[in-house]
């Protein structure tokens, strides 16, 4: 099946529903972006676009767009990899597994830097020694619908991490919105994409409509304000454990632990064990965790990271430089969350340049 | 991520917070396990930590050492012979004892430290002949805070065991002060040496940089870290050294890869 022309994303949705999947996209929430279930294409954000800078975070009326706006708070991390799940019961001292909730979920208007995070997280929870069932079968229970991003967000460095503003592969259907007249261009990533986008009301899409596409993501790219330099920041920080730039930015961070949550590739979790008051059921439950907070490195009563300046280093250092010899690849896909939600600003360019 | 039931079949208060528990699984078989590896140790309701196999006993369950500091610890200290704890495991990286072949042998142990090294011990006891001049020394903080001195006493007839500590009581005669002063008073050929440490941290990289000043390869002092840990299969992120997962990296890792780590504060 060749690339394809929608007028509306209605058919889209209502057909995903059909198959039965949850549809779930941006929706204005707070005075934020959000990813929530959609009921139809009403519920999608049009015209709205998002200020981002460090520590800022602003919708605006602006334009005709639907996807005009760039990364949200959430990412695809919520659903492959949920803030919270029940891992087992025991009752009588025979332990019994919970079931793995991996509900069929479309999410639509997924960004390249969240497929490359996705693809971090495939190494993650799956190429180790002890791969992630419970991942696999929720990654499995995606239709992954990427749309390539028309404006790039105050905060977003893709373009240096290699990892957008178009997404190439890992996606089932990848839109690209074009404008005069209002369309989207629809391109199958792989067979159950094509099967979809064959039982869906389009017209194949012209020479016009592609060039027109390729337009929109080599725009965003030139429209990216900023840039970060990788060259050597791996050793960088492996070589910069005592610098004193960590306590200087330990001065400014509130170890407030807002960066790894929204971070699309951050995987730490810890654990909750409690015991019913009705039948003395035991239960653990998973939820992520930061290695901001004290506890994480909590030994024998006392944390070995004490300080502010050891967590961020830890964070950071994490993310550029040992994510590789973990993963084989960089922690980072130069989504800019962490440096919108950053209550005190904290731009991690602008950390890494200093570190040099 | 799921524990399998065991019975605590038995139940030794050591010292005034240790106490050896000996674990069987409610069905089955105790998997085996190498020596330096170890277990989550799961008590129902209240958590999980990481304990290391200081042996297995004659009914082939695992014998594991647990110190009441936390909340978890406390629990499994507390339970009784019949109760039900959950295990997984064992995990992690062990003690290379055949790297050992052949060179003399040095056990350094600090406090609880002597737990993960007991199966060590027991294992050159057993095979004497396979290695050169085999030495133990330990440290504590108090005589009374010894752990399994009948032990030591009985491995004191088969090699060089020496005991120094902290904080001597009337009744103690041996050494006092830092382990890393019986280093120069046990006999060994630095070249030829394969050194076993394990205790505080602090301890070890004491202990590790004295055996190297004296010419032991850095590459062969295996020493045992502990990080917190939620669960064992470098899935939590807690216990990461650097690039290093301790739990499945470590726990038993070679000097000549941590010291450089080890040198930086609140890595």
């Amino acid at each position: 099946m060749e690339a394809a022309v929608l007028d509306t994303l209605d058919p889209l949705i209502g057909a995903l529903r059909e198959r039965g999947y949850a549809v779930v996209g941006p929706m204005v929430r707070d005075g934020v972006i959000r990813f929530a279930e959609l009921d139809s294409a009403a519920d999608l954000p049009v015209g709205r676009a998002d200020e981002q800078a460090p520590g800022v975070y602003r919708l605006h009326e602006r334009g005709e767009l639907v996807f005009g706006f760039a990364a949200s708070p959430d990412s695809v991390k919520r659903w492959t990899h949920p803030p919270r799940s029940t891992l087992f019961r025991m009752r009588d001292g025979v332990p019994e597994p919970a079931a793995v909730r991996a509900p069929k979920v479309a999410l639509l208007g997924v960004r390249a830097c969240d497929l490359a995070a996705l693809a971090v997280q495939d190494r993650v929870f799956l190429g180790g020694r002890h791969p992630d069932e419970a991942y696999r079968e929720r990654r499995a229970a995606l239709f992954l619908i990427a749309v390539t991003c028309a404006v790039p967000g105050g905060t977003c460095f893709c373009a240096s991490t290699g990892t957008g503003p178009r997404a190439d592969s890992g996606f089932d259907l990848a839109l690209t919105e074009l404008t005069g007249p209002h369309r989207f261009l629809v391109e199958p990533g792989g067979e159950r994409g094509a099967e979809l986008l064959a039982a869906l009301p389009s017209r194949p899409a012209g020479d016009a409509d592609l060039e027109t596409a390729r337009g929109v993501g080599a725009a965003a790219e030139a429209r990216m304000g900023r840039h970060l330099d990788l060259g050597g920041v791996r050793e960088r920080l492996a070589e910069g454990r005592e610098s004193p730039v960590w306590n200087e930015i330990a001065s400014r961070c509130l170890t407030c632990a807002n960066c790894t949550m929204v971070c699309p590739t951050c995987f730490c979790v810890t654990v909750e064990d409690g015991t019913s008051l009705d039948d003395g059921t035991a239960e653990r439950t998973e939820r992520w965790d930061s290695c901001f907070t004290l506890e994480f490195t909590e030994l024998g009563g006392a944390p070995v990271r004490s300080s502010g300046a050891a967590r961020y280093r830890q964070w950071l250092t994490h993310k550029f430089s040992t994510w590789f010899d973990q993963f084989g690849t960089c922690g980072c896909v130069g989504c800019g969350r962490c440096v919108t939600w950053c209550p005190a600003g904290i731009d991690i360019i602008e950390e890494l340049e200093r570190l040099r | 991520m799921i524990p399998t039931p065991y019975h605590v079949r038995s139940r030794r208060p050591d010292r005034a917070d240790t106490v050896t528990l000996t674990l069987e699984p409610v069905e089955g078989a105790c998997p085996s396990f190498l020596p330096g590896q170890f277990t989550m140790l799961y008590a129902p309701g209240v958590g999980e930590i990481p304990i290391s196999i200081s042996g297995r006993a004659r009914s082939g369950g695992y014998v594991q050492t647990v110190r009441a500091v936390g909340a978890v610890s406390r629990a499994l200290c507390r339970a009784r012979r019949g109760d039900v704890v959950g295990v997984r495991g064992p995990f992690g990286t062990h003690w290379e004892l055949a790297a050992a072949h052949g060179l003399d042998v040095v056990v350094a142990a600090g406090g609880l430290g002597l737990a993960p090294l007991r199966p060590v011990i027991r294992e050159l006891a057993a095979h004497g002949a396979r290695f050169g001049r085999i030495s133990v020394i330990v440290g504590a903080r108090t005589p009374s805070t010894l752990m399994y001195p009948r032990e030591l006493a009985r491995w004191g007839r088969d090699f060089d065991v020496q005991v120094t500590v902290d904080h001597p009581d009337r009744a103690w005669k041996g050494p006092t002060g830092l382990i890393t002063k019986l280093v120069g008073r046990i006999v060994f050929e630095p070249a030829r040496t394969y050194a076993f440490v394990c205790g505080p941290e602090v301890m070890m990289r004491a202990t590790a940089g004295e055996l190297v000043r004296r010419g032991v390869p850095a590459g062969r002092i295996a020493l045992s870290l502990e990080r917190n840990m939620k669960c064992g299969i470098g899935r939590c992120g807690h216990c990461q050294l650097g690039p290093l997962f301790t739990c499945l990296d470590g726990p038993v890792l070679t000097y000549d890869k941590v010291a450089d780590l080890l040198e930086v504060k609140q890595l």
